[in-house]
């Protein structure tokens, strides 16, 4: 019978050959992740369910990275990441990752794949929603709640309805003015915020290959502002790659069968596509950067799991370089990794981090930081009525902080260009 | 549990995200310490525009400056209700404010999820969109055996879905209420 990648990754995680999308299954799980918003409720919780002595499953499968409210001086924050290091010991969880160590990394799923967590095949859970980020790795990753995931910690399971699967094809060599989240922002205004819910969005075709690991992983970021469970990509030599370089742990790679069958399909050329933003207040009110030129910007932002990678800044420095931002512009590496890479690579003679502080940015510590607003002093943190371009994932309502601003969603490109003219700007100005 | 919910009606509209229902900067505090639990009911629904609250009217705040509870137990809104992140506060925030049911045209994933598995309140989902007919402060009905909603102050009941498969996990109060009645927690360990 003809599978989709997700129900053969199912149906691997539940022992059987295979699974229709509707089924209810109990799953293996691989990898729980947990952070610091998520994970104090969660230890709550497991331990009054299973006892206060209680083991949790796996402790190799557990992993726990501090990244939400990091760099604040907000004590409840602070007693969160205690509570995670409590656990972490008692619980003797090698794959905890402690604030104020050089065990430190930032934003989860970055490091996740930067430590080798993302093995193609694997399920991965964990207590944020974009944990669909690792499916760019052919593996099934979603988001869950804090009782899902005491359930998890407990048992090492959890039952989850078969997804339909959605597919979107892009074709056509990749333009240089294009990104991945121009590609996930141009779906999400086609199929709008709730158009895949309950189900796996599934990205092929030839520009999405062409792709680096995190630009892919910037396409499945985004699957759950279009309500997915998960959001997939076929392992290809570019992902098996980048996962030998980080781990030798075994994995197995799966792929849809050619007559699998599908909810929908959509076919995209890159090379007839824009450089869109989404409009406040939703992730899927599109419109092309060059329809809403012009309007003016009070900051821009450029970071988060969405658009916060190496990849991110390598295209936001092809822009800043030599010039001066207009606005207040910060620049917030995912994790230290990506801070050290901005240290380290160069562009036309001069550090990423050079080019950037000779443009007038602020570059912050890795963290969530304002992508969701967090606590009143966190960096880069809107106010007022506060007019934001920014590279990461969401702009409802108040989702940077302040309720009155708007915030539009758009590719590190676009966040650059905008950057520098105080105003929307298409990136093809500057190209 | 009761079969009938009856209360007041706080009606919202569509694509209510998490960061509405419970604002991040508000993620912080304890979920166990009571103290701290009373907060999450304070902000509950306070990231919603100010002008986009209790509708149709708007400008009607889901907990009264200074309180801590909610008069409305019931909350009716469009599609796609709970979008957003997987913060389980969210559902927590809606139940500690009093609310004890919702009845939405769809919600997201994880939120539903997080409705049914930690047993905070009910997501109902409506065949029509009802958060134009009904208005805030109606007095509602809601019938859990037969999957009804009634409009008290209208004289007027609405058919709504059926539960499906995860009305035991409601009955049961919860995915740890329910494994244990089933023997699944286990079971889904021997597997």
């Amino acid at each position: 019978m003809a599978q989709t990648i997700t129900q053969k990754i199912f149906a691997r995680a539940a022992n059987r050959k295979f699974v229709d999308p509707g089924q209810s299954v109990w799953l293996n799980v691989d990898v729980l992740l947990t952070h610091d918003v998520c994970g104090p409720p969660t230890f709550d919780i497991f331990k009054q369910e299973f006892g206060p002595d209680a083991k949790v499953w796996d402790p190799e499968k557990v992993v726990v990275l501090p990244d939400h409210y990091i760099f604040t001086a907000n004590e409840h924050a602070h007693r969160n990441i205690d509570l995670l290091r409590k656990f972490a010991a008692e619980q003797h969880l090698p794959n905890y990752y402690d604030v104020g160590t050089d065990r430190y990394k930032g934003v989860c799923h970055v490091a996740l794949a930067e430590e080798g967590f993302n093995l193609p095949g694997t399920v991965l859970f964990g207590t944020d929603s974009h944990t669909c980020t690792s499916g760019a790795f052919g593996m099934f990753g979603s988001g869950i709640g804090n009782t899902d995931a005491a359930f998890i910690l407990g048992t090492g399971k959890l039952w989850e309805k078969v997804p339909d699967s959605m597919k979107f094809t892009f074709e056509g060599q990749m333009p240089e003015y294009l990104t991945a989240k121009d590609l996930i922002l141009q779906i999400l205004g086609d199929i709008g915020t709730d158009g895949a819910t309950y189900r796996a969005m599934e990205f092929d075709g030839e520009a999405v290959f062409s792709l680096p690991m995190d630009e892919r992983m910037t396409l499945c970021n985004m699957a759950i502002e279009a309500g997915g469970m998960n959001g997939i990509i076929a392992v290809d030599a570019v992902t098996e790659a980048f996962v030998k370089a980080r781990t030798s742990k075994p994995y197995e790679i799966f792929t849809s069968d050619p007559d699998a069958q599908y909810h929908s399909m959509y076919r995209y050329n890159v090379e007839k596509l824009e450089p869109v933003v989404a409009q406040p207040h939703s992730p899927d009110n599109r419109a092309t950067v060059r329809s809403v030129a012009g309007t003016p910007i009070t900051k821009s932002y450029i970071g988060s799991c969405t658009g916060g990678k190496i990849t991110d800044f390598r295209l936001a420095a092809k822009i800043l370089k030599g010039k001066k931002v207009a606005v207040t512009t910060n620049i917030v590496p995912a994790t230290v990794h990506v801070a050290a890479q901005l240290a380290s690579e160069t562009y036309e003679g001069q550090t990423l981090q050079e080019i950037f502080e000779s443009a007038g940015c602020n570059i912050a510590l890795p963290s969530c930081a304002a992508c969701l607003g967090g606590p009143s002093d966190t960096v880069g943190r809107s106010v007022d009525n506060d007019v934001v371009v920014s590279t990461t994932n969401r702009n409802f309502p108040g989702r940077m902080g302040s309720k009155n601003a708007g915030v539009y969603l758009a590719s590190p490109l676009t966040a650059a260009a905008s950057a520098v003219t105080g105003k929307l700007t298409d990136p093809r100005d500057f190209l | 549990m009761d079969t009938i919910i009856q209360g007041k009606a706080y009606v919202l509209g569509k694509n209510i995200d998490t960061d509405q229902i419970i604002p991040a900067e508000h993620l912080v505090y304890s979920l166990s310490n009571p103290e701290e639990v009373k907060l999450y009911g304070k902000y509950a629904l306070s990231g919603v525009p100010t002008e986009q609250g209790g509708l149709p009217q708007g400008n009607i705040p889901f907990v009264e400056e200074g309180n801590f509870t909610s008069p409305y137990t019931i909350i009716v809104a469009g599609p796609n209700f709970g979008c957003g992140s997987s913060r389980e506060h969210a559902p927590f925030a809606l139940k500690v404010a009093g609310a004890k049911a919702i009845i939405a045209e769809s919600y997201a994933r994880i939120f539903y999820r997080n409705c049914v598995d930690g047993g905070f309140v009910i997501p109902y989902e409506t065949t029509k969109p009802l958060n134009k007919s009904i208005l805030t402060g109606d007095e509602l009905s809601l019938d859990m055996e037969k999957n009804t909603l009634t409009n008290l102050t209208q004289n007027v009941t609405y058919e709504l879905r059926p539960l499906g498969d995860v009305v035991n996990i409601v009955q049961a109060g919860g995915i740890f209420e329910y494994a244990r009645k089933n023997n699944l927690m286990a079971s889904s360990q021997e597997a």
